[in-house]
């Protein structure tokens, strides 16, 4: 019942809409609910990556702490998007803090699950990665943009 | 949307009296001004004057203030030069030199019946805002309202509380995000691209006009975004900025290929201007 | 009043009828060894005997065409100087209790005429009128000085080497935009004196000349038709097009490693229209004038805007004057800002040569590849 959720909810996400019923099947087999309260962190930076996560209610604020003050939000996410993309990527380690900024309901995948899987079916592997690397160089673009500062008063 | 005449030596400026001067964010105000002598400047949403603060110089500053109220002509202008940090520092009661109004206009009046796109970045809402005042004077006449505002901080978004008046309006839609934040902002942060999926969701691009200011880069992003959400270019309108000393198409130095952005702009369609764009030192 | 064309024995002649009308003249005169555009105030001031020879980088005067009156063709200035002044006082503005005040300067223009516009400079006029006058903005003191002046213009019987006004028609012979026109006969036989309106032939009226004979008509024709063969220069036709499909031609960068971006060919251009403002105050800071000077799209700071220049680079900036001039002009004003006078040539200070840019911007980009050949079936 819990299962079948996942599968609707994911077959819905224009991540995962084009995979078919079985490896859409897959996935909810590594899904399971969250639920974070206001102000909760979520993961911290340097920990382990071993999940990412869908939104489906509320907003997340991903920081980036320094020394002196409060941290910095570089970027918030809301519903219907993704976070937490360490997962992929060696050593597989958090780059950021991630803080609920209100209360939030998310999926979220193992990651540790789907490397396991990818490894075993390289193929699922390539398809996992097509998906995955437009909304990487989407969260990259805007990132540039953002670094560019084009509001400042230049010097 | 004619442009009305300007005086008869289109150099010569006419004086204005400041009625009201308002600190905006850091480094910004707004003033409101009437004309010394002679009727209240009409204008289109989109246009611009030459603003002549007295012994410093002249520069372009888009007029930001509500087309159906001319007598209360409204400039918000940044101190980034000389001249602009003296248009800043006025006070009530201080005279200005103005000319014009210039240039081409939003075609908002032309939009009636589709869905009204605003897409603003920094102090690019501030030649959006007549556009968007016509559209909430005139708000049954258009099959939506949207405005999307990227600023740098929560401490530099422009006309903050309007916004917020205008959130809380059931007919319109507004995201709000900002380049960075602090704990305590509890809205989006992002450039402006990435709230447009959020703020388009529901609305058929096809029924979409999208007027965008704000920095070239920002435009050109933006632009792009909106060709992905499906918002053809031909509904797609920017504002251009040059360097500027006439606004006659005298000086020359507002060119921008065949156009020259002060008498043919400063808004143009997009793809009229699309390949322009992408050439580089143009 | 007959616009049949007339014989004029000598040039001082008519130029002793419109001193006496009390007209200022304004007309060529050796300065610096230069032809420039002067006031003459005596008929003896127009120059005899000189001719000019021009090539890329290169200009003199000489006295080497005794007997010819018109013998050098256009030389460094043009008429723009005086329609167009270099520096100019907009207004001034005076501090008050309450704020400011705004004054003109009076400009006086006296009844001018310009003695001695070569058919091109009237082509460079005309083009200036649609800049001035684009539609929806007039400069009323260009407008003023321009139709407070009559034009006695010459149709060229010599072309510099650097002449290409054939190849952009608007030469060596003036078609209109005259009040009278001269063509020089053969040495010491004269001119022919055409006239183009009204007033013009009011003046020449007050002359008593003879008709001019069908031979000296037949002769002036042909003196235009050799001064046009003579012309080794010619503006490829489709420049207007090439140029803005060519944006990025390798040649932009050869030529802007020429250049040293000094501005003389904007400066020497009969067209060239742009211009900066600057706003100056006295040291009690209570009188502020503004000014309007001829700028040029060579300087860095001509595209500033807050955080930098647009036009960083010296292949952005000729690329900019010269696709302005041949093609943007076409979209802006309904004709090419060229007349083919050739001053940008020979004023140049390294010889840089439109004509041969032109050609070798018409060339195939290089770094383009080549149209796939014909398959023989």
């Amino acid at each position: 019942m819990e299962i079948h959720r996942f599968e609707e909810i994911l077959a819905q996400h224009p991540l995962f809409a084009s995979f078919d019923t079985a490896t859409i099947a897959l996935f909810a087999g590594c899904a399971r609910h969250e639920h974070f309260r206001a102000g909760e962190r979520i993961y911290s930076e340097g920990t382990p990556a071993d999940r990412f996560f869908i939104v489906t209610h509320g907003d997340v604020a991903l920081e980036v702490a320094t020394p002196e003050r409060e941290p910095i939000i570089t970027e918030t996410v809301h519903a219907g998007e993704l976070f937490g993309w360490s997962w992929l990527i060696a050593p597989f380690k958090h780059s950021n803090d991630a803080v609920a900024l209100n209360e939030v309901r998310a999926i979220s995948l193992d990651g540790a699950c789907l490397r396991t899987k990818c490894e075993a079916n390289p193929a699922l592997g390539y398809t996992m990665f097509q998906h995955w690397v437009p909304h990487l160089v989407t969260r990259l673009r805007s990132l540039r943009l953002q670094v560019l500062d084009l509001y400042g008063v230049k010097a | 949307m004619a442009a009305p005449l300007p005086t008869p030596d289109p150099m010569l400026p006419r004086r204005y009296r400041v009625t009201r001067a308002k600190g905006e964010i850091a480094g910004t105000a707004t003033v409101e001004l009437a004309p010394i002598d002679g009727a209240p400047m009409t204008f289109s949403p989109g246009q611009f004057n030459m603003l002549y603060a007295f012994g410093v110089g002249e520069i372009p500053v888009s007029i930001s203030g509500d087309p159906a109220r001319p007598g209360q002509l409204t400039h918000t202008t940044r101190d980034v030069g000389l001249v602009s940090k003296a248009i800043v520092g006025l006070k009530e009661g201080d005279m200005l030199g103005i000319r014009g109004p210039f240039g081409s206009a939003w075609p908002i009046e032309a939009a009636a019946g589709r869905h009204a796109l605003f897409i603003a970045g920094g102090l690019g809402l501030a030649p959006l805002r007549p556009a968007i005042y016509h559209v909430l004077n005139n708000r049954a006449d258009y099959a939506g309202l949207t405005l999307v505002y990227g600023a740098r901080s929560p401490d530099e978004l422009l006309y903050a509380e309007e916004i917020s008046t205008w959130k809380s309006r059931l007919d319109t839609e507004v995201e709000v995000t900002v380049d960075h934040a602090r704990p305590g902002w509890t809205g989006r942060v992002g450039v402006v691209t990435t709230a447009l999926p959020h703020a388009l969701a529901g609305t058929d691009p096809a029924t979409i006009e999208a007027f965008i200011c704000g920095p070239e880069i920002m435009m050109r992003f933006t632009l792009q975004a909106l060709e992905a959400a499906g918002v053809s270019s031909d509904h797609c309108w920017v504002s251009m900025e040059r360097n500027m000393k006439c606004a006659l198409g005298f000086c020359g130095h507002c060119q921008f290929g065949g156009d020259f952005i002060c008498k043919d702009g400063p808004v143009f369609r997009h793809d009229t201007v699309a390949a322009r764009l992408g050439l580089k030192e143009l | 009043m007959t616009r049949a064309p007339l014989h004029l024995p000598d040039p001082t002649l008519l130029l002793a009828a419109l001193l006496a009308e009390g007209i200022r003249v304004i007309g060529p005169a050796p300065v610096q060894g230069a032809i420039a555009y002067e006031p003459l105030d005596r008929p003896e001031d127009l120059p005899k005997g000189l001719s000019d020879s021009q090539s890329p980088g290169h200009y003199r005067l000489a006295e080497t065409a005794p007997g010819r009156w018109f013998d050098y063709v256009v030389g460094p200035q043009s008429w723009k100087k005086w329609l167009f002044p270099a520096r100019q006082k907009l207004w001034s503005a005076e501090r008050t209790a309450d704020g400011f005040e705004l004054g003109q300067p009076d400009e006086p223009w006296p009844r001018t005429a310009f003695f001695g516009v070569r058919p091109c400079e009237i082509a460079a006029m005309e083009i200036q009128d649609r800049v001035f006058d684009n539609g929806s903005f007039t400069d009323p003191g260009y407008a003023r000085r321009r139709a407070g002046t009559l034009i006695v213009s010459v149709n060229c019987a010599r072309a510099a080497e650097t002449c290409f006004c054939a190849s952009t028609a608007t030469g060596p012979r003036a078609e209109a935009g005259y009040d009278l026109a001269l063509t020089e006969l053969a040495t010491g036989t004269g001119l022919l004196l055409e006239i183009g309106s009204d007033e013009g032939a009011r003046i020449a009226a007050t002359l008593a000349l003879a008709p001019a004979t069908p031979a000296q008509i037949a002769e002036a024709k042909a003196t235009s038709a050799a001064t046009a063969r003579a012309q080794t220069r010619a503006m490829p036709e489709a420049i207007a097009g090439t140029l803005k499909a060519n944006p990025e031609h390798p040649q932009w960068e050869d030529v802007a490693a020429r250049c040293l971006g000094c501005a003389n060919c904007t400066l020497a251009c009969p067209t060239c229209f742009c211009t900066d403002v600057e706003d100056v105050t006295d040291l009690s800071g209570d009188h502020a004038e503004r000014w309007r000077s001829w700028d040029s799209c060579f300087s860095i700071d001509f595209t500033y805007v807050h955080g930098g220049a647009v036009r960083r680079s010296g292949k952005s900036r000729y690329r900019q004057w010269m696709t302005h001039k041949l093609s943007a002009w076409h979209d802006q004003f309904g004709s090419s800002g060229c007349t083919g006078c050739g001053r940008c040539i020979a004023w140049c200070p390294v010889g840089i040569d439109i004509v041969a840019e032109a050609h070798a911007l018409s060339a195939p980009d290089p770094s383009l590849p080549a149209p796939a050949p014909h398959e023989e079936a």
